[in-house]
């Protein structure tokens, strides 16, 4: 039998878990300053999302998603896009949305429970939270073909979750990107857990990042700890997308070292060693190690960057908790352009009802 | 000035609004050389190119989440669902992001694109062909819905969804698709969304419709004033919202309401007038509302679907019946 067609997959990984450079560094990487910068980054994200899980824990936060174990691989992509890129994320991508001008804030009104968190700082144009798995990646794709058609130098970039990559339209995304020749970035950030289900489960492919490979795409694996990896990846498939050289698909490998969601207990159905043992590879103590070792970060300036967080992450939780819900005719006013008659009476009728409440 | 079908009516408005407006593109299955399987699209892909006129890959999700896409970023997406039968997988889309963007990010966001889609029975086609799947999306805050019934509400109420800022679906009765050649001036003039049309004056008995039943309720009109009963006869047009004034009126008028809908018949928007009508017209009733639709199972295959969908006498039956009060 011939061969017609043969792939691999490639993997990246720059820095090891032991913060040991075990390939070529890229040219930003050669510069401590980019290096800090991206620890700052990242370190600052798990603060937030430390404080986050704690506001849920007492009562002044709803269901919330944490990022714990994901900051370099969300990071990477935030720093990688341009602002008139459009991001796609699903709902635990926080330190990508920080990098892009989304405050603190706006991720607390959201998993709050309040639409005003969608629309939030950041660039206009970026897709807020998208709960429905894996549909963001179609809205990414059809945002690329906007910009192919209308001849803009800009790419989209989605992020699906590793259970995310079975969906229909995960494989749809990837299926009109190759299609279509799409500025698109398909991410996805394998953290080995769907809620409860495993990796494993998912599917019989050795690599989701494969799957790309069925669309015509570039694929390849990285390690999704490490942001050195991580960087130099994303910034070359976004560059070629933005050149016209087509979309890629890039699977972090990484580990949510959390639960699901606040409402979820992972006790229930992973072993405490697995946890235990992705500690030991998780993306911020291999970055801190090796910015030790160039002098670049020291147990003070930990300490002190540590505590810069904790107030600017004060700052947002102290504006996210004062602010007043919003009035009842809040949830009419943005349905439609122009409320339509039966809109407008039901809003009226809510309005009298609240009239009469506080009458 | 010649005088076009009801889909040629479609074709004129598309490529009346891909003219004026560039960023109004049209996409689905088919569509581009081909000009769709009903010829909704003929010509467009020769005149406005495959930039605008767009083959996509045979997947009607791929279809719904691109329009989706394209619309959050500023393009007005036209997107067509080869047969209504399969839009069942676009729901996703149109409901959790078409339909409720603008809302969820206080209006940073919104999706101004049209779902077309050929619909409903009568042309013997085959299986998941031929449904009426009007309720499934009004029944949906966020989306309009509008099902034209001549060449000319064809024509504006294509344009208005076009140019609506916010999600439209738009469901074109394929069974009336050649039915009638009428004239329809290409001026770009729009007709509102949001109201019903009056297509007859009467004073005894309300006959409210849409889509292709406007042909037998029009014709159950006719065979009533042979006996001297005077139906009006409403053509509700966009579905969801429900112009219910407009019915009110004819109502208090009458006092007499049939309603006729292909779809299957609970939940259905005969059922959603009914229910306005009991609500707000309870004392301009002289006799009970009745509704004459589709029955409670799938559409059958089509050696049965003419016993399936109301026919005139099925229609006229249900006035003598509400004729009868006084």
């Amino acid at each position: 039998m011939d061969t017609v067609a043969s792939f691999t997959i490639g993997y990246r990984r720059i820095l090891d878990p032991d913060g040991r450079v075990v390939d070529a560094l890229p040219e930003f990487a050669k510069d401590p300053a980019v290096l800090v910068d991206l620890y700052q980054r990242m370190s600052f994200t798990r603060v937030f999302d430390t404080k986050a899980v704690a506001l849920q824990r007492t009562g002044k936060l709803g269901t919330y998603a944490s990022c714990l174990g994901h900051e370099a691989a969300h990071i990477a992509i935030g720093v990688a896009m341009k602002p008139e890129d459009v991001f796609c994320p699903m709902y635990r991508e926080y330190g990508a949305q920080f990098v892009r001008g989304v405050k603190p804030r706006h991720v607390l009104l959201y998993w709050g429970g309040d639409e005003r968190g969608n629309d939030f700082t950041g660039p206009k144009h970026d897709l807020p939270w998208c709960v429905p798995i894996a549909t963001q990646c179609l809205h990414a794709a059809g945002a690329a073909l906007a910009f192919k058609l209308r001849h803009e130098p800009r790419v989209a970039v989605s992020v699906v979750g590793d259970g995310g990559s079975s969906k229909t339209d995960f494989y749809a995304a990837i299926n009109s990107a190759g299609a279509f020749t799409l500025p698109y970035v398909g991410v996805i950030v394998n953290n080995q857990w769907a809620i409860s289900v495993p990796r494993s489960a998912q599917t019989g492919a050795e690599t989701l990042a494969q799957k790309g490979l069925a669309g015509g795409l570039q694929s390849l694996q990285v390690d999704g700890n490490d942001v050195i990896a991580m960087l130099a990846v994303m910034q070359e498939a976004i560059e070629r997308a933005r050149r016209g050289g087509g979309g890629s698909v890039i699977e972090a490998v990484t580990y949510r070292l959390s639960d699901h969601t606040t409402a979820d207990d992972a006790r229930r159905y992973r072993p405490d060693e697995e946890v235990k043992a992705a500690w030991e590879r998780e993306p911020l103590k291999r970055l801190r190690k090796y910015l030790e070792s160039l002098g670049a970060w020291d147990e003070a300036r930990e300490q002190a960057w540590k505590e810069q967080c904790g107030r600017e992450v004060d700052v947002e939780v102290n504006a996210y908790l004062e602010t007043k819900s919003q009035p009842i005719e809040a949830i009419f006013d943005f349905l439609y352009a122009e409320a339509p008659h039966d809109i407008a009476a039901q809003r009226a009728q809510a309005l009298a009802w609240e009239g009469r409440a506080h009458g | 000035m010649a005088e076009i079908t009801l889909i040629e009516a479609v074709t004129q408005a598309l490529a009346y609004e891909l003219k004026h407006d560039p960023s109004v593109v049209v996409l689905g299955e088919d569509v581009g050389v081909n000009g769709g399987v009903f010829r909704a699209t003929a010509g467009l892909h020769a005149r406005f190119g495959s930039e605008r006129i767009i083959d996509t890959p045979l997947d009607e999700t791929s279809i719904a989440g691109l329009a989706v896409g394209m619309a959050f970023q500023g393009m007005k997406p036209v997107a067509e669902a080869q047969f209504d039968g399969f839009i069942y997988p676009m729901f996703d889309h149109i409901v959790c992001h078409a339909a409720r963007m603008r809302n969820r990010t206080r209006g940073r966001l919104h999706c101004p694109m049209v779902l077309r889609a050929p619909w409903g029975g009568g042309i013997r086609a085959p299986e998941h062909h031929s449904e009426a799947p009007e309720a499934l999306f009004a029944h949906i805050p966020g989306l309009r819905v509008v099902i034209p019934s001549s060449p000319a509400r064809a024509y504006g109420l294509l344009l208005a969804a076009i140019r609506d800022p916010d999600p439209v679906i738009f469901f074109e009765p394929k069974r009336i698709y050649r039915q009638y050649k009428e004239e329809v001036p290409d001026d770009g003039e729009a007709l509102p969304l949001d109201v019903c049309f009056v297509l007859r004056d009467g004073s005894d008995l309300t006959l409210v419709t849409w889509g292709a039943h406007v042909k037998e309720t029009l014709e159950a009109a006719d065979a009533l004033a042979q006996e001297g009963i005077a139906a009006e006869v409403i053509d509700v047009a966009t579905v969801k919202p429900l112009d219910f004034d407009t019915i009110h009126e004819s109502v208090k008028k009458t006092g007499r309401c049939v309603i006729v809908h292909e779809a299957a018949r609970s939940g259905g928007i005969g059922a959603e007038v009914a229910a306005q009508l009991a609500e707000k017209a309870m004392f301009d009733l002289v006799a009970p509302v009745e509704r004459v639709t589709g029955y409670d199972t799938p559409m059958p295959l089509f050696r049965l679907e003419m016993k399936y969908l109301p026919s005139v006498d099925r229609i006229l039956a249900a006035a003598k019946r509400t004729l009868a009060y006084r």
